[in-house]
């Protein structure tokens, strides 16, 4: 079996090594696309997940997370009892917003003061983080202005006097000046991975069936599992190599600073390839031709990356769509990388999303190699 | 027929269906211990279908093939280990050494790495390589890379070895070449199914089975063939514009089958010396002034163009 898989090895080692361009397809285009993705545009947000403290308990502060609750920007998510579960909530990536209205919010607002309203922001993600402060002022600031109107009907008093208002005290944590650079990069690390592996992967096993070469070896005694794990460990250690090439990049060019704990971005990597190499590998059962190969990863590799949260967030997707992306193993890397990179977070708080990728990367491969039968029927 | 069987290869009833085509349509035959076959059979025949079936590449829609004494739908690993093939598209690794892509095979069927040398050694020898054996394959010429295919289909010394095309695109002195190889696998006691598109090569062949749109039209001893199938005797008539002459000849009392080859005209008839003369005339009356004719015996291409382009119901013939 071993004598197999390292026979196996071997071979592809050899061919990667006579092939300059394969070197070159290696390489270069991932840190290019590095250096493009660098830049990034912003985007609209809906339905932002937040978590709502209200420490008040009054008429007005219940007014007032009504007006985001109802508003299409934000999604309530969590109603939090305390300041540590809104950090929590905030932390574990369940919400991205946090809003806490203070005791006494009523009070001041009552004594036509201005009254303080926090708004807890997780910067990993920051445009959303932007553009949802935007709004959260906006929304504030109306609620002011309306409740000050209304103050001035029922005391009488003039317009004219010291205008109430909600006065937004903003609290970004992780990424405290926004860099929209730093959110990027580490996502491009984890989509530029899954595009090269899966392509390596699908592309190595149809130009042998293209070839003629599979058919040659399909006639030995090799067993399928055999020839699934020579055939795609390679490019297990091709991944781990571009990783740290583009993690490298983004590091050192980029100066985006790592505060994770390597180990935990390391495993959660081996994970995440587990189903590149699987989906890699399931479109090179489903393709004849390295033409219709190129074709499917183009349908395939497209959506995943759409889906997966890279760019548009998936809270404002349609409900539809977002079922979809729970079997995007991408989404699941994206959460990791990002929540590493940018907030050192450990396995304690990942480990449901490393869970859930370790379960689609078997679940994968599994299918895989119950499909990699050795016939050509 | 029972595993004790004298027979390697025992084909029964074999059916391949891709759909609604029937690519194989109820073949049997069997080889022995030692015996080259030889599968004859014009483009889409079916006799790349019939060796990946009996390799285990393909299921057979019916019918069974045992190889071996192996059922090979039912234990195509067992098959596997004791069978060398050769597909019909050459599928080494162009981008590996003559020694890479032999230690490559080599190492997935499990040869030992105590035998490895003395298996390298054997079949670099064999494909006429030394001195060559760090020579990307890509560089070969297609004799060369034929043996090599050949040497690494056998480095685990399979009992039966499957050739499908081996020679197609190769020049004459490279193809006699490998035909003494197969020979000299054959006296070691391999038995050895070889399709062709070759009619000389199938007279290098122990026995020919001839296949046609999926079904078995004819299978004996080149020379059985050769004799048996036409039915007749064979003429070879000649002259200028003779082509004209196949309608009226077919005609003709005594004639069974008229075809053109190269330029002359195969004519079978039931008794050659009764009708030539009549012939001759007829030839003559036609307006063929220099027509000229002899009795010939027949090559197997006659005999395959009289079974195959003259559709005879083939189970006719099959013997
Ligand atoms: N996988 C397949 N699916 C559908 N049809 C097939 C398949 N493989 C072969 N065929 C068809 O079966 C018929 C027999 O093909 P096969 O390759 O066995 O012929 P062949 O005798 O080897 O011909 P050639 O001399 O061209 O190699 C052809 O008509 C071919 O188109
Ligand atoms: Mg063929």
């Amino acid at each position: 079996m071993f004598q197999r898989i390292i026979q196996l090895l071997l071979k592809e080692f050899l061919q990667l090594r006579r092939d300059r361009s394969a070197r070159f397809r290696l390489l270069i285009p991932p840190i290019v696309q590095m250096l493009l993705f660098g830049y990034a545009a912003t985007f609209e947000v809906f339905n932002v997940a937040t978590v709502m403290l209200d420490q008040d308990h009054t008429q007005e502060s219940r007014a007032l997370v009504d007006s985001f609750v109802h508003s299409s920007r934000f999604e309530l998510v969590a109603v939090a009892d305390d300041r540590r579960q809104v950090q929590a909530a905030v932390e574990s990536s369940k919400a991205q917003l946090g809003i806490v209205v203070p005791p006494g919010f009523a009070e001041l607002l009552r004594k036509g003061q201005s009254a303080p309203l926090q708004v807890l922001v997780d910067g990993t993600n920051s445009n959303t983080a932007l553009i949802a402060l935007g709004y959260a002022g906006q929304i504030s600031g109306a609620f002011g202005q309306t409740y000050a109107q209304d103050l001035a009907q029922r005391t009488g008093r003039a317009l004219g006097r010291p205008l109430v208002s909600v006065k937004l005290e903003e609290r970004y944590w992780y990424n405290p000046n926004l860099n929209s650079r730093w959110f990027f990069v580490p996502g491009v690390i984890g989509t530029l991975t899954l595009i090269t592996i899966v392509n390596l992967t699908a592309f190595a096993i149809v130009r042998e069936r293209e070839v003629g070469t599979l058919e040659q070896i399909l006639v030995t005694p090799i067993r399928p599992v055999e020839f699934i794990i020579g055939k795609t460990l390679p490019f297990f250690f091709i991944g781990l190599l571009e990783v740290s090439i583009v993690t490298a990049v983004g590091m050192w060019w980029f100066r985006v600073p790592f505060e994770g704990n390597l180990l935990v971005l390391l495993f959660g990597t081996c994970l995440f390839l587990i189903s590149v190499l699987a989906i890699g590998l399931l479109i090179s059962t489903l393709c004849k031709t390295q033409q219709q190969a190129f074709a499917s990863n183009f349908f395939i590799l497209n959506p995943m990356f759409i889906l997966s949260g890279f760019s548009f967030p998936i809270a404002t997707m349609p409900q539809a769509l977002q079922w979809i992306t729970y079997v995007d193993p991408l989404r699941y890397f994206l959460i990791i990388i990002r929540a590493t990179y940018l907030k050192g977070v450990g396995i304690d708080i990942l480990w449901p999303q490393m869970a859930t990728l370790a379960a689609l990367g078997f679940g994968l491969f599994g299918v895989a190699i119950l499909r990699f039968s050795k016939s050509l029927d | 027929m029972a595993d004790s069987s004298p027979m390697q290869i025992v084909v029964d009833g074999l059916v391949k269906r891709f759909g609604a085509f029937t690519a194989l349509d109820g073949i049997s035959f069997g080889v022995a211990h030692g015996e080259i076959m030889g599968f004859l059979g014009p483009n889409g025949a079916g006799k790349s279908t019939l060796i990946r079936i009996l390799c285990g590449l393909l299921r057979p829609s019916a019918g069974r093939a045992l190889v071996a004494g192996i059922d090979v739908a039912g234990d195509p690993e067992a098959v596997r280990r004791r069978i060398g093939y050769m597909s019909q598209k050459f599928s080494l690794y162009g981008d590996l050494s003559v020694v890479e892509n032999l230690r490559f095979f080599g190492g997935i069927y499990g040869v030992s790495e105590a035998e490895m040398p003395e298996r390298l050694r054997f079949a670099v020898d064999m494909a006429g390589l030394t001195g060559r054996e760090d020579a990307l394959v890509a560089t070969l010429a297609g004799g060369w890379k034929q043996r090599l295919a050949l040497g690494a289909a056998i480095l685990h010394r399979p009992a039966i070895l499957f050739l499908d095309e081996p020679t197609s695109g190769v020049d004459p002195g490279s193809r006699r070449r490998f035909w003494n190889l197969i020979h000299a696998l054959s006296e070691e006691g391999v038995s050895i199914l070889v399709s062709t598109h070759y009619m000389d090569e199938a007279e290098y062949c122990h026995r020919i089975a001839l296949i046609n749109r999926g079904r078995l039209v004819a299978l004996g001893t080149p020379l059985e063939l050769k004799q048996h199938s036409l039915g007749g005797e064979l003429l070879a008539l000649e002259g200028e514009r003779i082509g004209e002459a196949i309608a009226p000849l077919a005609r003709a009392p005594g004639v069974r089958d008229v075809a053109m080859f190269g330029n002359a005209l195969h004519v079978l008839v039931d008794q050659a010396a009764l009708r030539l003369p009549a012939l001759l005339a007829l030839l003559a009356g036609s307006g063929i002034a220099d027509g000229r004719g002899r009795r010939i015996d027949p090559s197997l291409e006659d005999s395959f163009v009289h079974l195959v382009a003259a559709k005879l119901p083939p189970t006719e013939v099959a013997s």
